[in-house]
């Protein structure tokens, strides 16, 4: 590939990547900002005052979200991950409808079912708690956690368990010493996954809540688009911030081990 | 041995039962709770006969079409863009150069990053008084916010493409740069020592081999945004709204009268978006076999 081509993408994946990040660090920190300044006229931080201010919400929604996240997250590794396994691992009858139902979620629209969800918890007294509002994250997350982790399953095999087992050690020590290490870098990929997932849901938390489960989303939402720029900015960077923390975590095993992003092309 | 054959046996229905259990419970009885309000069947305000009424209503409603165009448009462009960019920027970043982990990293920022943020940060940037048009007035191409073009509530839904391409462009870049560097260069310098040019040698030996990824992908990114109500409600114009929107606004009405037309609204979205994808996925195949 020409060199000079090279560059011009490298620039534009920069530039193109922070644009809309820079203006919203900029707002945060504004107190009056005219047309037509580059920077603003008079910086200030009201906008951070507000976030940590109580009437904001942002502390509730960024407590509520993280929780939800977390355990929305641990839910789908311990009912997704054994699913993923028998996918990836077994032949048996009936596996394409069972695959199919698992990744419907997927591709099927979701907004028939989060209706239709919604009037069964009510009837379940299930809208407005959290119990709710993470069986409704579930729905997105449990497919993605399948999809990512059978890709790695299938790509690690059993060549190294079955030696394991054959040299005398149990399954729990073939687990933990051996599959663990080995699936680790796509599980936390798959992790990372169902974390953001349920961390950006807006719709499903906003009907399931009810009202009484207020997320970081659900605080952002009526700023965007609004006039008061500097409490859209601050909120949206607290919003964002756990999210790029994660992605250093787990950006060289996204970029080098194939097989997990490359399991989406097995749907 | 009898036990140790049954356990044997019981190991895989097992492992799939938890998933399967909950995601046919949720997805199924909302579908099936969903279709019911659909056809009119609503016990709780005494609704308790079975009708096509509402989906007459909607398919023959003037804004239907409108409505049905603004959807399949925003979600048909974004798709596009976002997978050609996707691709162009996959087929770069494969090769190593000075530079290219920091660029890998910065593709892989907005991965992670939730919609709204998105969203947020493309109004900032676009508004007609946004950093952009900033930007051309101070080097003196621009007088005031009004000679900026309506990026943001405009009929196009510029604002609402623009954050779907930078979500979605690394999300297809990345399984695509994935199987790109599974694969190595050993297929394509055996092309090129047949004699395969630049143009035959990404058609005919890397096409065929990221092009499963692409179809995938592309089917996740329109199936999302074809159904995705946040983006074009807080970014899209009042008018004609987007069939999700317009379903999720029925829905959220206090006249619980509303709710079958919302559920008819969204039935009919998810019946057109399945034929689509089915489509689209065949589409595919025949180009992969011919």
């Amino acid at each position: 590939m020409n060199k000079s081509w090279r560059w011009l993408a490298v620039i534009i994946i920069i530039v193109a990547v922070l644009a809309p990040l820079i203006p919203q660090l900029i707002w945060s920190f504004t107190f009056r900002w005219y047309f037509p300044s580059l920077l603003p006229g008079v910086w200030g931080t009201q906008a951070w005052e507000y976030v940590f201010s109580k009437s904001s919400r942002v502390g509730e929604g960024l407590i509520n979200s993280l929780n939800l996240a977390l355990v929305t997250s641990l839910f789908s590794i311990a009912v997704g991950l054994p699913a993923a396994r028998a996918l990836a691992l077994y032949e048996f009858r009936g596996k394409s409808l069972v695959e199919w139902l698992l990744m419907v979620p997927i591709i099927v629209p979701g907004i028939v079912v989060i209706m239709g969800i919604h009037i069964l918890f009510i009837r379940y007294r299930l809208t407005g708690t959290f119990l709710g509002v993470m069986l409704i994250h579930l729905i997105p997350c449990i497919p993605y956690m399948i999809l990512v982790m059978s890709g790695v399953f299938a790509n690690y095999g059993t060549a190294l368990e079955d030696t394991a087992r054959t040299l005398g050690a149990s399954s729990l020590q073939t687990f933990w010493y051996v599959t663990l290490p080995g699936i680790l870098p796509g599980l936390l990929v798959a992790t990372m996954f169902t974390f953001l997932i349920s961390w950006s849901q807006y719709v499903t938390t906003f009907l399931i809540g009810g009202g009484r489960i207020i997320t970081l989303p659900l605080v952002l939402f009526p700023f965007i688009g609004g006039a008061n720029h500097a409490a859209a900015a601050a909120i949206s960077l607290v919003f964002v911030a756990p999210a790029l923390a994660v992605l250093i975590f787990i950006s060289r095993s996204l970029a080098t081990e194939s097989s997990i992003m490359g399991g989406f092309g097995r749907l | 041995m009898q036990r140790l054959h049954l356990i044997e046996k019981l190991r895989v229905p097992l492992m799939l039962a938890p998933s399967l259990l909950i995601l046919t419970l949720l997805f199924v009885g909302g579908l099936v709770v969903g279709l019911g309000q659909s056809l009119g069947y609503m016990p709780v305000i005494g609704l308790n006969n079975f009708t096509l009424r509402h989906y007459v209503d909607v398919l023959t409603d003037n804004n239907f079409l409108q409505s049905l165009w603004v959807t399949f448009r925003i979600a048909f462009f974004s798709t596009l863009f976002s997978t050609v960019l996707a691709v162009a920027f996959a087929l770069i970043l494969r090769e190593t150069f000075v530079g290219s982990q920091l660029s890998t990293f910065m593709f892989q920022v907005p991965l992670p990053i939730p919609h709204l943020v998105a969203a947020n940060g493309i109004v900032l940037l676009v508004t007609q008084s946004g950093l952009i048009a900033r930007l051309l007035a101070t080097v003196g191409l621009l007088n005031s916010p009004s000679d900026f073009p309506v990026l943001v509530f405009d009929r196009a839904g510029i604002a609402i493409i623009l954050t779907y391409l930078w979500k979605e462009v690394p999300f297809i870049g990345l399984v695509v740069l994935a199987v790109l560097k599974s694969v190595g260069p050993e297929f394509e310098e055996l092309a090129r020592t047949l004699g395969a040019g630049r143009w035959q040698r990404f058609w005919f030996v890397l096409m065929p081999l990221i092009l499963p990824g692409i179809v995938s992908t592309s089917i996740i990114v329109f199936a999302f945004i074809f159904a995705s109500y946040e983006i074009p409600l807080l970014l899209g114009v009042r008018f004609p709204t987007t069939l999700p929107v317009w379903a999720f606004n029925n829905y959220r009405d206090p006249d619980l009268n509303l709710r079958p037309e919302a559920m008819a609204v969204s039935i009919i979205l998810t019946v057109i978006s399945i034929i689509l994808l089915v489509a689209y996925r065949r589409l595919a195949r025949y180009a992969v076999t011919a």
